[in-house]
């Protein structure tokens, strides 16, 4: 991916972070612990000050930089698994092609998280968005539907699954801001050949 | 202390973090024992770096870690992979795998029958 494309993905998905802080929050409250807007907005602010004024190489730095600061300022789990994906993509092949360059963050998100599909997690985003993505059929209401799939799922993985079966009927906050993420890089104008 | 293995605690929460180890403190005097709660007094959270410094602040080599929720595990996991010291995480019951392990340590019990024990006590975390 090219260097201005990344920094632009990384300010939007700063800007979507920021406005729908409380939202998330919101979201993360009747199935988890209420803080997950608070905790990316505090990662996402610092990603930025990370950015800010440093003169980055390439791509790669700067995956590195936004997943050192994920993992050390957002705590919960969601900062260990955003952080771990984005140092999969950090050190993935950046000559690669842009679904290629998404499954390694997917992997690691996974390997972090041992969530699998249908589990009600940021995954359910990942997946369809990386296969649509892959066949160029990747707009705003593909994001759409993978995240309000996550909506009757029953969580299996992270602490919505202590709530069990009560976690029906509410969209997951990460697969929520999981969709920011990539509506971001839509926006971006982020194709898959970079 | 080279040979020895150490325990570290890691907890959401301060407070549960400090009560585990006043617990096993009494049965475990001699065990090497660090404790990693929260991310203040107040602040409920783990962190990647109290975890790091709880590690190396262990006296001991090889180390057994007790956690309370899943994303301290991720924390714990991402310890584990950046620290030249041997980790192994435990997924059991959170007070009653750490006073298991310590009881046994301070027994002089060698890690595999440790490690057998804790088997039992292993939940879906």
């Amino acid at each position: 991916m090219e260097l201005q494309k990344a920094l632009k993905w990384m300010s939007l998905f700063n800007d979507k972070i920021q406005e729908n802080k409380s939202y998330l929050s919101d979201l993360d409250t009747p199935i988890g612990d209420g803080d997950h807007g608070a905790n990316m907005a505090r990662g996402m602010a610092a990603v930025m000050a990370e950015i800010e004024g440093k003169s980055i190489e390439d791509t790669a730095e700067l995956f590195k930089i936004v997943a050192m600061q994920l993992i050390s300022k957002v705590g919960g789990a969601s900062g260990p698994l955003y952080g771990s994906a984005f140092m999969g993509m950090a050190k993935a092949d950046q000559t690669a092609s842009i679904d290629k360059l998404l499954e390694s963050g997917l992997e690691m998100i996974q390997k972090r998280g041992k969530a699998t599909a249908g589990e009600k997690t940021m995954v359910d985003v990942w997946i369809p968005f990386i296969s649509a993505f892959q066949k160029d059929q990747i707009d705003k209401e593909t994001i759409e539907e993978a995240l309000e799939s996550t909506k009757e799922m029953v969580a299996t993985k992270g602490r919505a699954s202590y709530v069990g079966e009560r976690s029906k009927g509410h969209l997951d906050p990460g697969a929520c801001s999981s969709a920011y993420l990539f509506q971001a890089l839509l926006e971006s104008k982020v194709d898959n050949e970079g | 202390m080279k040979d020895k293995l150490g325990i570290l605690i890691v907890s959401h929460s301060f407070y549960l973090a400090k009560g585990i180890k006043c617990l096993i403190d009494q049965v475990a005097p001699d065990v090497a024992i660090t404790v990693c709660g929260g991310l203040s007094e107040d602040e409920i959270g783990t962190s990647l770096e109290f975890i790091e410094e709880g590690v190396e602040s262990n006296p001991c080599q090889e180390i057994l870690a007790f956690y309370d929720l899943g994303s301290a595990r991720m924390n714990l996991e991402m310890a584990q992979e950046m620290s030249d010291k041997q980790i192994t995480i435990f997924d059991v019951a959170f007070v009653e795998g750490t006073y298991t392990a310590a009881a046994l340590l301070q027994a002089g019990v060698d890690k595999e029958a440790i490690l057998s024990q804790l088997a039992e006590l292993e939940i879906n975390k």
